[in-house]
């Protein structure tokens, strides 16, 4: 009994981590334009917190179907779509690109593409009748690498100053969304994270294995469809709205694994939510204020969850 | 009771099961023997809906299982299968615990508390049971996920070779306790047995396949002969009665 | 080249067959495309353009089989272990540390790094060699995905992300005489991996099973790692990453012709080196008088046949 106090402790420390970190971002230096500065702090808060929502949920969620940690949805060829279509776009329409197509349209373009993407592939596996996961992800992955080199080839056709419009799209970044997208983003990943919590008992069965939750009674290929079909949506929304952050998921998963140990998903992926806002928004927060670094704030992320991964990979005894 | 009609299995051009058809008999328990590769395993996979065949049906009390609603079938059957190699945090209790899900998920009630309790003093667990699973030795483990089962409280138990891996202490203890739960709680037991001096020291009925097929099902006495086991096995075996039980020699 | 007939008569008269078509393509591929074929050109750069695209086709293939032998996996090759990413990484390090020096010290900077990545990856697959198979290549990519990721950070901070994107593209079309020996070193890899061909095989059945054997495991795969990196090293800095060459071409020959090196080796190596020139030549067609890079081409078709060969391979 004494762990789940424990757990409930953490719970709630992290949460006052969180609060004081998005306090501290939004009011810091404020300056006499507070309110301007004010509205365009919040608008980040809100982006940070949909971005952290969706990767902290699918990635958790992912990790427990594929019963491991260092995996994460993004490698399933996602962001190299969403890669591919950007190169597309500014292939197609070079430095008129954001004329002829507005935010919302290329955000609607992204995400439509990328969950089509992904219904493709599970219908692809799922036809087959080879509902093997890890083959899912390894086609996944290998479409991702024929989308990534499709894109580096038009990258070279594109001229390097419209190349600096997709170099932009490559790094997700806090400093240049699109208020408008905002909103419907929030929605779309409230809305997916109100049916993902209802289904978190399932995730915890699931964690057994796939024997063990038939067993006790789970449908299991149609569960883990639903939670595909859940970890695609969020994937796809975070990635249009801010870019692809690969590596974040990893990061923060891990580190929420090691601070709450409990199998039960509801609280480890509300855990991880309040985990991934809260590194988010610390990080930003030193890149803009204190260091005034103009490095998109994914890169540092991929690249500290990047040693991690292969600190990680040394560590485990066994994997 | 659980029946079994024409059912087929195959791995590409290899058939594994060849129209097996089966009954087993209400509150005993019925072992499934044969050589490696004659399709025991996969059968009971089948039986538990683990593998899908390609052809025939399994009822369960009269009904296919296929028209069960999944978690109606995982209050009436539970399967124990070997390959528990879960890295999970969870402690013993909370591994039984889960053997309610099929009933209450994950919200328990009181009676799943008794249900639990009871799983763990009826496998001794009471001692280690805030202990974390991956902490355990094999044997202790191979208790834990009975406990579940045990706490799952269905009426047919199917345990997939249970006494792998574990020495001959822990196999007597294994087998002891489903002997219990035939005769104490009258649960329906079908276990695959690659020992057969255990199936005939612990089984009412024993199954035998061959190359996929079911070549002998009867009591015990009337399998547990010289010339059926040379037929099963194709090796020659000597017979000696002790204690009233037919202990096999075949080295 | 027909000098592996010692080995058998049937896999010889396959070699002979394949080395007829790889003689036929290497021809068609020095006079394809544009440009008035006087001498001259064709000796500064047809020649070395077919000879790096042989080289590169046999060493890449080989490189993969390798790597599969050591890991025991047979989707595992550059593309899926990080590998072809570790190189990348050498020459960004070299370029921002020492930009000016010359081909040598690149060469030894994208080598370094191509053999640590390898080695942190046969660590790793130790740990899950028990585990499904496909999980293996995941975890490789996942870490190739890493090795990228850290150098697009760097790659970012000196804004040259479309230049590194440029030299990782695998192309032939930049190759003329005097800018592309170095690929002449994957000739004593090669020459290394046939002469171990059979030891190679040991290993691929297990670690035990070739110490009990009497083979010095360790040393084995030391050696592996060095073939590999230094052909790996030496495609990327002549060419760039040349992807899924060495995991479909070995792939393809071992369902047909099964896994004894000793036998199958040659057939890898014409294979891989027919498979590129098809590829270029390809790509020299399609959309002439322009062209496309031999990456994307094989890097498409490659992507396709290997998923033809994962969903469609017989369980």
């Amino acid at each position: 009994m004494e762990k789940k106090i424990n757990i409930r402790r953490n719970l709630w420390i992290a949460l006052l981590l969180m609060m004081a970190s998005g306090a501290l971002f939004l009011f810091y230096n404020l300056g006499s334009s507070w309110e301007f500065a004010l509205r365009l702090r919040g608008f980040k808060v809100v982006a940070i917190l949909v971005v952290a929502g969706c990767v902290a949920f699918s990635s958790v969620a992912f990790q427990t179907l594929t019963n491991n940690r260092i995996l994460t949805p993004s490698i399933m060829g996602f962001e190299s779509l969403y890669l591919l279509i950007q190169t597309v776009i500014v292939y197609l329409y070079s430095d008129q690109t954001y004329r002829v197509l507005s935010s919302i349209d290329n955000f609607l373009v992204s995400v439509a593409g990328m969950i089509g993407f992904s219904f493709l592939l599970y219908l692809l596996i799922y036809k087959k009748g080879k509902d093997n996961l890890y083959l899912l992800l390894l086609v996944g992955i290998i479409l991702g690498t024929l989308f990534s080199s499709l894109s580096s080839f038009m990258q070279l056709l594109i001229d390097p100053n419209d190349f600096f419009i997709v170099q932009g799209k490559m790094f997700a970044t806090f400093n240049k969304i699109n208020n408008k997208l905002l909103w419907p983003s929030l929605v779309v990943m409230t809305a997916t994270l109100l049916i993902g919590f209802r289904m978190t008992r399932y995730l915890d069965v699931l964690a057994l294995g796939r024997d063990q939750a038939i067993n006790l009674g789970l449908d299991y290929n149609r569960v883990v469809k639903i939670f595909l079909v859940i970890i695609a949506v969020l994937v796809s929304v975070s990635t249009a709205l801010v870019g692809p952050i690969t590596f974040l998921g990893l990061l923060v998963t891990n580190l929420t694994y090691e601070l709450f140990r409990t199998h039960k998903h509801h609280l480890l992926i509300a855990a991880c939510i309040m985990v991934s806002a809260t590194a988010l928004l610390i990080g930003q927060f030193l890149m803009e204020r204190v260091f005034n670094l103009s490095i998109p704030l994914s890169a540092i992320i991929n690249m500290v969850g990047g040693f991690y991964f292969i600190y990680l990979l040394l560590r485990v005894k066994k994997l | 009771m659980i029946e079994v009609q024409e059912i087929t299995k195959q791995y590409g051009e290899k058939v594994v099961l060849d129209k097996v058809g089966l009954q087993f008999h209400k509150g005993k328990v019925t072992s499934l023997i044969g050589s490696n590769g004659a399709g025991k395993s996969t059968l009971l996979s089948v039986i538990s809906r683990l593998l899908s065949q390609d052809g025939g049906v399994v009822m369960v009390d009269e009904k296919n299982v296929t028209e069960y609603k999944n978690r109606m079938l995982a209050q009436r059957l539970s399967i124990l299968k070997q390959s528990n190699h879960v890295r999970l945090k969870l402690t013993v209790r909370e591994l039984v615990s889960f053997g309610r899900f099929p009933y209450s998920q994950d919200k328990l009630t009181k009676e799943d508390m008794m249900k639990v309790d009871r799983a763990i003093d009826f496998l001794n667990l009471r001692a280690i049971e805030h202990a974390y699973i991956d902490e355990l030795s094999g044997g202790q483990k191979q208790r834990a996920y009975m406990a579940m089962v045990v706490a799952q409280d269905t009426e047919y138990i199917l345990l997939d070779e249970p006494l792998n891996n574990l020495d001959m202490k822990h196999s007597v203890q294994t087998m002891k306790m489903m002997r219990q739960l035939a005769d104490e709680l009258g649960k329906t037991i079908i276990v695959v047995l690659h020992d057969i001096n255990f199936a005939s020291h612990y089984s009412d009925y024993i199954v035998a396949l061959k190359d996929g097929k079911v070549i002998y099902h009867d009591t015990t006495d009337n399998i547990i002969r010289e010339d059926v086991l040379k037929d099963v096995f194709g090796v020659r075996v000597k017979i000696c009665e002790f204690d009233h039980k037919r202990i096999c020699n075949y080295f | 080249m027909p000098a592996f007939c010692f080995y058998n008569e049937g896999g010889c008269l396959r070699a002979l067959i394949l080395t007829i078509v790889l003689l036929a393509l290497a021809f068609v591929s020095l006079f394809v495309g544009v440009g008035d074929l006087s001498v001259s050109l064709i000796a500064l750069s047809r020649v070395p353009r077919t000879a790096a695209l042989i080289l590169a086709g046999v060493g890449m293939s080989i490189s993969g089989i390798i790597m599969q032998q050591m890991t025991q996996n047979k989707f595992v090759s550059p593309t899926t272990a990080g590998t072809l990413e570790a190189a990348k990484m050498g020459l960004l390090i070299f370029l921002i540390f020492t930009p000016g020096a010359g081909m040598t010290l690149k060469m030894l900077s994208a080598f370094l790094f191509t053999f640590l990545a390898s080695m942190i990856f046969l660590a790793i697959v130790r740990k899950i060699r028990h585990r499904n198979v496909i999980f293996v290549p995941l975890v490789g990519l996942m870490f190739g995905g890493i090795i990228g990721s850290i150098s697009t950070f760097f790659a970012v901070q000196l804004n040259i992300v479309q230049d590194t994107n440029a030299w990782m593209m695998g192309d032939f079309s930049g190759i003329l005489q005097g800018r592309y020996e170095l690929i002449y070193l994957t000739l004593p890899a090669i020459l290394i991996t046939y002469l171990y061909a059979s030891r190679f095989t040991l290993v691929g059945m297990g670690e035990d099973f070739s110490r009990n054997l009497g083979l010095n495991y360790s040393a084995i795969m030391n050696i592996g790692l060095f073939c590999v990196s230094l052909t790996v090293s030496s495609v990327v800095i002549t060419a760039g990453a040349i992807p899924f060459l060495g995991l479909i071409v070995p792939n393809v020959v071992s369902i047909i012709f099964g896994d004894n090196l000793k036998k199958t080796l040659p057939l890898v190596a014409l294979t891989g080196a027919i498979f590129l020139l098809v590829c270029d030549i390809i790509g020299r067609v399609v959309i002439y008088p322009y062209e496309v890079p031999i990456g994307v081409t094989v890097s498409i078709i490659g992507s396709v046949v290997f998923l033809f060969l994962l969903l469609w391979k017989k369980r």
